[in-house]
This record gives C-alpha cells, structure tokens and sequence, in this order.
C-alpha cells in the first residue's frame, strides 16, 4: 500500500467539542491534529479582548486542549496545525511553551510561530498606496469606515504553514491562515507536492475543506436519515488519508458514533459553498464540479478527481469594524390563541417605542414557534400552539434608543396581552455591533512580510 | 405523463450556511436518478418565487458530479454575521425552507418517493 497522510480534524469552531481533539489523538493513529478555530467576526473579539489585555486575543481553549494532549503528542510524534493564535499567535505559542515544560516535554516540543497576516496597524500606509480595500459586497472603500476599524488581518495560505513544518516544529500556530490551509501545509509537506501542483493544492484544499467544520462531515447536522446517525453522544470527527496523487479519503476512529458516507461528505462540500467551479483560496482554486466520490467500506468515502486552477494575485483581508449596537429580547406566550397574544404584544411594544420617538436602523420581530426560521413558508400559525416566543431585536448606530428598548419588553408582563411568562432572564442585554469588511488586497503587500520562527521549550 | 406536485423533502437533502448577507442553500438528490428531475424543475424562476419577499436576488449552480444544485439567496440576512437580529443569522436552516417547495414530478416518481398518507383503520 502506498504511502498516506492522515490528517485529523480536532475542532471545527472556537466553542467546539472539548473531547474531540483528546479523543483523535487517542483513538487510533495520526499523523496531523488540525485545529480550526477562527471564523469571519472572531478575529475582532480576540481583538477588543487583546485590546484589555496585552497577553490575550487568542483562542484560550487552545492551551487547555494541548495540555490534555501534548504527552500524547510527543510520544506518537503526532504534529499540529493550528489557527488559534488569532491576533497574538506569539502570546498563544508562549502559552503553550510553559505548558510544555510544566509538563516536563521541554525538550520535545517545537512551536512554529507564523506572523505577518495582522495588517491592522499597516491600514494609513496601504491606503496611501492607492490600495482601497473595498468592500467586497458592497463596493465601498474602506475610508468610509476607516476610523471604527478594531482588527485587520490578510488570510495566509499554506506556504507558512510548510516553512514551519520544514524547519521541525511540531506544534504550528498561526494568526489568519486559512481553515483548509492547516490541512493543506501538512499533505504538501508529507508528500512532496509543488506549491504550484494544481490539481493537488485543489485537492488538499478539497480535503481542508471538508474536515474544517469537524464533525460536520461525519454525521453532525447531517439531514439525511438523520435517525439512522447512531452514537452521536461519542461522534467520531472526521479524519483525511490522503495519497500522493491527491486521492484520499475520509474516515474516523473505528468505534466512534456518527457516520462518514456520500451523504455526510455531500453536505459538508456544498456548506458555505459559493460558484462550486472557483472555490479561490491564497494557495489555489478548486474546481468543486470535478470532484468524484465513492464509498469505501465502512465509514470510509474516496474522493478524487479534482482539478484545480492558479492561485491569484490577491489575498482575502478581513477586517473587523464598529457598527452599532443591538438588543434582542423575548417573552413568551401561552394557549389559547398564544401566537394572536404575542402580535398584539409586539404591536404595542411597536407603539410605544414610535411614541417615544426612537430611531431604529431595524427592528424584526420573529415568532419562535411559528414562523422564526421559515418565515411566511411556515404558513398560518397553529390557534392551538401550546406556547409562542415573541422575539423582538433592534438595531441603531446609537446607544440609547438600542437600550431604551431593553427598558420597554418588562412591562409588558403587566401592561400587555395575558397569558405571559419566560422573562426569569431580566432585560437584554445591549451588544456591540463588530461587523465584518471583507476586501482584497494585493499578495506582494503580504507576503514578504510573513514570519516564521521555531521556539522551543 | 402524469404529473403531481411533490415537496423536495422527499427528493433532497439539503445544507445551507452564509456569506455575509448571502445564505447558501446546497440541494442534493436523495437518489442520483432524481438529479435530472431536480436539474429541471427547480429553477432560478421557480426558487425566486418560494422565496419572495424574502431574497433579493437568486443565482444557481449545478454539480451533476454531486447530484447538487447550489443557490445562492441574496440578501437574506437581515445584514448577516453580528448586524442580523435573525434567529437564523447565519441562514442554518435555510436549507429546510427550500424542502417545503413543490415541484411537478412525473406520478412514479411522487408515488415511489413520496410516504403514503396514513390510511384511517
């Protein structure tokens, strides 16, 4: 049998299973731990908690899981990829350095730090430079937005990810690279593939991409026969064995719940998905049309196939920016007739927020029971309906309206409709609004500027 | 040939998730043979309409390699990520809201896909 690289996924978001990683390292043999933990708004909260505190803005959960794992880590020779370093992947490594040698692994552990995608404080100089950064949905440039910016970071592809593997580090860690490329670094690191390879960068990336959402591609959220999924409660995440040819599969841990079939792995290509023929990364562009699967025995699904296309000439930059402020409060009400008791509720909550003269950029009422995830689809509500969640939500560039409103849903309890209850949680709470700019900007204001380093305990 | 309306929940599976404002809703055949069926019938046009109101705007893609169709609904976030007041801010179940559509299939098609209503005893 020739030769394969198994890469395991430990977690698919901040705020996944805790047991997942412990339970891939354990469960039988791998050779990568991947561990995904940065989506699009999350690099602004590490930032605002970086802001309070110079040692902080990384995925915090990231240092306990590799104390649980990291004995297991160096013995196995087992090797991990890792975004969690956020917006201070130098703080994440230091973190997990002292973990190392409070764990007496001093001498066997080696952190690849990889910097360079924060650009937050290279924002003047790019747009001095003619760069716009514009939105890429709306079209907008950035200095319409650029004094409320709070974080901005370029997405980096897999070639860090490579230098650190190469220069021995065991554990990598990484501010903004990209999910598939902490699966992608380590296949072209193992198997010799040119950086430049298309069809096999595609490839990689297909199999980052469908072990990046963990157990989403073995049986978690899985529609299909979703009361055939047995052993959820110990769902085995997703693991790639992936071949020099670019051919892998996908599997999990023998003994493991959940399941790995066509189903699972077609529900994870097509989640997020964009135009399947130009899936575009920093490392490459993968052609989702050419990818074929097949079962593979148990739990076991090849793919192969793909094709892929140059990477282009620019790098995706997220940029984390203030909005405004929000509030979403609920009431619940009970039969008969609960969903005709919350509309009227919601019609004078309405009136009196008009009477009160303040201005909202939105406010949305949903019926939790009715109609609050479908819509008008849902059709009439049922008269008969047990109970209903009001659930109204506004949003204003201002502060006070936003908490005013969050003064206005307790006294509906005595001054609204009957049959009323469910407000045990006390006012909402008034959240700041950070929401998300993606733009592009060109890889050689970048790229040069990208840092690898090995620390070691 | 004759033909019934069918709910795609008994002909697809679906997943959906976001790019910012936009959601994405994958629809996949339960059974490769369903594929041309769904190729067909659920459209552009016939999408837009189960969503009006709701979307702005609907692109599709095809991946017969997959038996999947991806669309695209835009602007249906309420502003999407952290802006959306939504439950479903993230459109996760947007994918369920497209099973509800029906299409016209072929008779053969409603009849061996489609769960006999229960018969009073």
């Amino acid at each position: 049998m020739s030769r394969v690289v198994r890469v395991a996924a430990g977690q698919g978001f901040w705020g996944d299973w805790l047991e997942a990683p412990v339970r891939q390292v354990q469960g039988g043999p791998i050779d990568y731990l991947m561990m995904d933990y940065l989506a699009e708004v999350t690099m602004s909260i590490l930032q605002k908690q970086r802001s309070r505190d110079p040692a902080a803005g990384y995925a915090r959960d990231f240092v306990p899981a590799m104390e649980r794992i990291l004995a297991d880590v160096a013995a196995k020779g087992i090797r991990v990829t890792s975004n969690a370093g956020g917006v201070n992947p130098r703080g994440c490594a230091d973190a997990v350095l002292d973990v190392a040698r409070r764990l007496g692994l001093g001498g066997k552990i080696r952190v690849g730090l990889v910097t360079g995608d924060d650009i937050l404080d290279r924002l003047d100089e790019l747009l001095a430079a003619g760069h716009e950064l514009r939105d890429l949905d709306t079209g907008r440039p950035l200095s319409d937005i650029r004094d409320r910016v709070r974080s901005a970071n370029a997405y980096l592809g897999m070639a860090p990810v490579v230098e650190a593997l190469r220069g021995g580090a065991n554990i990598v860690i990484t501010g903004r690279v990209t999910d598939t490329g902490l699966t992608l670094g380590p296949l072209v690191h193992e198997l010799g593939w040119r950086q430049d390879d298309w069809d096999r960068i595609a490839a990689g990336t297909v199999a980052g991409h469908i072990i990046e959402c963990g157990a989403q591609s073995s049986g978690g959220n899985l529609l299909k026969d979703w009361r055939k999924v047995r052993g959820l409660e110990r769902v085995g995440f997703p693991i790639v064995e992936a071949a020099e040819d670019g051919s892998f599969v996908v599997t999990k841990h023998p003994g493991t719940g959940g399941v790995v079939n066509l189903a699972s792995v077609t529900e994870q290509l097509v989640y997020e998905m964009g135009d399947p023929r130009s899936y575009i990364t920093p490392d490459g562009i993968a052609d989702f049309t050419t990818i074929s699967l097949r079962p593979a025995g148990k739990d076991r699904v090849r793919v192969s196939g793909i094709r892929g296309a140059p990477r282009t000439g620019m790098l995706k930059v997220s940029i984390a920016y203030f909005y405004g402020y929000k509030a979403v409060g609920t009431l619940v009400y009970a039969w008969p007739d609960a969903c005709a008791k919350a509309r009227e509720a919601d019609r004078v909550l309405r009136a009196r927020l008009a009477d009160l003269g303040l201005e909202f950029e939105q406010i949305l009422t949903e019926f939790v029971g009715a109609d609050a995830t479908h819509g008008r689809l849902a059709g009439p509500p049922d008269p008969d309906a047990p109970e209903v969640q009001l659930r109204i939500g506004v949003r204003a560039r201002e502060k006070a309206p936003v908490e005013r409103f969050t003064r206005e849903l307790a006294p509906l309890v005595l001054t609204g409709p009957p049959s009323v209850t469910g407000f045990a949680g006390g006012r909402p709470q008034v959240e700041e609004i950070v929401a998300y700019w993606p733009a592009l900007v060109d890889r050689r204001q970048i790229e040069p500027r990208v840092r690898v380093e090995i620390l070691t305990a | 040939m004759r033909s019934e309306k069918c709910q795609l929940r008994w002909l697809a599976h679906a997943r959906s998730g976001d790019k910012g404002n936009t959601a994405n809703v994958g629809l996949i055949a339960l059974e490769p043979d369903l594929y041309p069926l769904l190729a067909r019938m659920v459209t552009v046009a016939r999408v837009a309409r189960h969503f009006r109101g709701m979307v702005s705007r609907v692109e599709r893609f095809e991946l017969p390699n997959l038996g999947a169709l991806n669309f695209l609904l835009h602007d249906a976030l309420d502003g999407g990520g952290t802006i959306s007041l939504k439950t479903d801010a993230q459109g996760k179940v947007y994918s369920t809201a497209l099973l509800r559509m029906e299409i016209p299939v072929p008779t053969a098609v409603a009849r061996r896909f489609r769960p006999r209503p229960a018969r009073p005893r």
